[in-house]
């Protein structure tokens, strides 16, 4: 390769490979600073947009950004990739498939059918000539929708994870925190708690009590406790009910390597999990947490910028048909995404690029303590989630997660977003919320307490 | 009277009545709500929260104090500084918080001739990003692990206290020690509700350029989390567990019986 170049009026830049473009073609971030890798000036970054918006797509089949040979997410991307799905769109430049993107020609339909013609580098690549309104508008034609004890990723629906961690994993600070959520219509996606240790048989006892809880009340949602996947594998082998699978996942075997994953791993407890048979309406079983800069904080970028390595995460993904893939947008810190801003920006690329590869897309809207954001930068990015249609968010009491010491959106965050654009929860769970007398059925909120949960307030 | 007038005398806020659930939590149940949203009161207690997160994580670690506390609890300390200038660049440069600056790495070797007998364990205390954890629980949690283990003849390298450092930065220090067993103790990020949080990563064998998948992780050391007690017992079982196996990480699972159960209070939603 001889590398790409651009001119603009009198000034010439050369990039030295497909990484190179891709890395300086990337609107600015602290990440890519951090690994020497973003556009030392504004002028050569706009230069770069412009080299890589005259390249042809074709380019990323030819060309890797990390070799095959080394990375089995390269094979896999490579592996997966069909060619006949992509026919419709090879003849295209970078540029010109951002402009079909906005066409009216992209409709929904047509860019479910592309979606296994995608690389996950082309995707990057033209969502760096994006702005914030073209991530929204093409990902908002995208409908990905998944299944276990519900439909989730409808039109018209925005779904969220309850989170109900607990510094301890105390059992009742956990209920506490679930009851609060349901009272609130949260918990459609999945219930899900970060336990506070790994330890295998706290993790155990929190499955078991998550599936109590769930059957109990015949709540049409599934459960997760997000432990390693070696964890959960062992669990299922000694028959721990468990209904979704969780791991982190990354874009480069080396990341993954750092997580102590492989695919084979993933596909070992995919396998688990789907021959369990535990879902009643569908039986996609895997949820996977990604978020930009994980690579780079593992050492494990391989000179691929952060949005890029994202992306290629998502290939993993999808190869597994997970129910969830929840990017973790602002949970890494000011060193790969300083402020709101970045953030921003970040949180609505990810969901953009994972919808257009076919992936259930949901965002914790998230920033931490050390970051330069607040909750109105959360507002922001909660707001342009929503009208981008993605699949569903976080709700946790207060948005204040007590284990894992950062702040996402609340249970109050959600209701904001349903009322104003007029979403709700997945059809099953909504029915149910009704039944239970939680919501009326316009969807708000009732004036009282069912009698079903305030009669254990009596016996406290 | 209108209709109107009556309208406008029902309160605006709904209180939630299952306020009396947050004797088994600090999560921020039972808010209330204004329509949807968070009422004025609560807005405003976590606006309030996040500012005081925001100065803890920007006020230094008095290292003096701590090296008084760690000298009457019995262990001379060694000062170290990371690679990271201030707390400006340590916020925005990870790779620099993970590595001794040169003179630190002078002071170990020359401590390391001078002592050149190896040791089994070494603990090494970083500020990372809350100081505030450090100084009140560090001094602590050292005495307890290092009673244990002397108890049992573990023979330990100085402590150390690394000024802007970061998880990894422990893994140079262990190295440069020469010891077999290496406890870094951290001030983990500051959350809203608990500004002084410690976390304790454990490596077997640490050198530099170990990943996560090398480390075990205890979190959430404080009064309202996991008492230095139970993470001393934990920790206990898992350098017992990867002298056994050789190892830790990933292939060190904690299977250690889980104490935090035992002492806490049943879930109320199931009969």
């Amino acid at each position: 390769m001889t590398g790409y170049s651009a001119t603009a009026g009198q000034q010439r830049w050369q990039f030295t490979d497909l990484k190179d473009l891709l890395a300086k073609a990337t609107p600015l971030r602290s990440g890519d600073c951090l690994a020497g890798l973003a556009a030392g000036s504004s002028r050569q970054r706009v230069a770069a947009q412009m080299a890589l918006a005259d390249l042809p797509l074709k380019t990323f089949l030819n060309e890797q950004v990390i070799s095959p040979e080394t990375d089995e997410v390269s094979q896999l991307i490579l592996d997966s990739h069909d060619l006949l799905a992509f026919a419709p769109i090879s003849h295209l430049t970078v540029g010109d498939f951002r402009n079909w993107l906005l066409s009216d020609q992209a409709d929904s339909v047509t860019l479910k059918r592309l979606a296994m013609g995608l690389t996950p580098e082309m995707v990057a690549a033209v969502s760096k000539l994006m702005r914030v309104q073209d991530l929204i508008l093409v990902a908002s034609k995208c409908r990905n929708e998944t299944a276990f004890r519900n439909s989730l990723g409808g039109k018209g629906v925005l779904s969220t994870r309850l989170q109900p961690n607990h510094p301890v994993d105390d059992p009742a600070g956990v209920a506490a925190s679930i009851l609060d959520g349901l009272m609130y219509g949260s918990g459609d996606a999945v219930i899900g708690i970060n336990p506070a240790t790994d330890n295998y048989a706290a993790v155990t006892e929190l499955l078991k009590m998550l599936d109590d809880i769930i059957g109990h009340y015949a709540i049409p949602t599934q459960s997760c406790v997000l432990t390693h996947v070696t964890n959960q594998i062992e669990a299922i082998n000694r028959g721990v009910p468990i209904d979704l699978v969780f791991q982190s996942i990354a874009g480069t075997q080396a990341a993954n390597d750092s997580f102590g994953i492989n695919l084979a791993m993933l596909a070992e407890a995919n396998q688990a999990a789907r021959e369990l048979q535990r879902g009643s309406v569908g039986n996609n079983v895997m949820y996977f947490e990604t978020g930009q800069g994980s690579a780079l904080s593992a050492n494990a970028h391989q000179g691929v910028d952060q949005q890029t390595c994202e992306v290629r995460a998502y290939a993993v993904a999808r190869h597994f048909d997970p129910l969830l893939v929840n990017t973790v947008v602002g949970f890494i810190g000011p060193e790969y995404l300083y402020d709101g801003k970045q953030i921003i920006r970040a949180g609505l690329e990810d969901h953009f690029c994972g919808k257009l590869l076919g992936l259930p897309m949901g965002c914790d809207i998230c920033y931490t303590n050390h970051a330069e954001a607040d909750q109105d930068d959360m507002d922001m990015l909660l707001t342009q989630m929503a009208v981008a249609g993605i699949n569903f968010i976080m709700g946790i009491p207060g948005g204040d997660d007590i284990m894992l010491n950062y702040q996402t959106t609340s249970f109050h965050d959600a209701l904001y977003i349903r009322e104003v654009l007029g979403l709700r929860p997945a059809p099953e769970f909504d029915r149910w919320l009704q039944q239970v007398g939680i919501t009326q059925p316009s969807g708000r909120l009732a004036d009282s307490m069912p009698d079903a949960f305030s009669g254990l307030l009596n016996k406290l | 009277m209108n209709e109107i007038e009556k309208t406008d005398q029902s309160p605006p806020v709904s209180e939630n009545p299952w306020r009396q659930l947050r004797r088994y939590t600090d999560a921020r149940i039972a808010q209330g709500r204004a329509g949807v949203s968070l009422p004025t009161k609560a807005l405003l207690a976590f606006q309030m929260d996040h500012a005081s997160a925001r100065d803890a994580v920007h006020i230094p670690l008095e290292t003096e104090a701590l090296t008084e506390q760690l000298r009457s609890a019995g262990y001379e300390s060694i000062i170290l500084h990371s690679r990271a200038a201030d707390r400006t660049e340590y916020l925005q440069r990870p790779d620099l918080g993970r590595r001794l600056d040169l003179r630190s790495v002078e002071r170990l070797e020359e401590y390391r001739q001078q002592h050149p007998q190896s040791v089994n364990v070494a603990v090494v205390i970083a500020d990372g990003l809350s100081s505030m954890a450090v100084q009140r629980h560090a001094a602590a949690m050292t005495q307890a692990l290092l009673t244990r283990l002397e108890s049992r003849g573990f023979k330990r390298a100085p402590v150390t206290i690394v000024n802007q450092g970061r998880v990894a930065v422990g893994d140079e220090v262990g190295e440069l020690l020469g010891a077999e067993l290496l406890v870094l103790l951290v001030g983990e990020r500051p959350g809203l509700s608990s500004p002084d949080s410690l976390g304790i990563y454990y490596t077997f064998q640490p050198q530099v350029g170990l990943t996560d998948a090398r480390r075990n992780c205890i979190s959430n050391v404080r009064p309202a989390g996991l008492s230095i007690e139970a993470a001393t017992d934990k920790l206990i079982w898992l350098i017992d567990e990867s002298l056994r196996l050789q190892c830790s990480g990933v292939g060190l699972k904690d299977q250690s019986v889980s104490t935090t159960l035992q002492q806490t209070h049943k879930n109320f939603l199931l009969p």
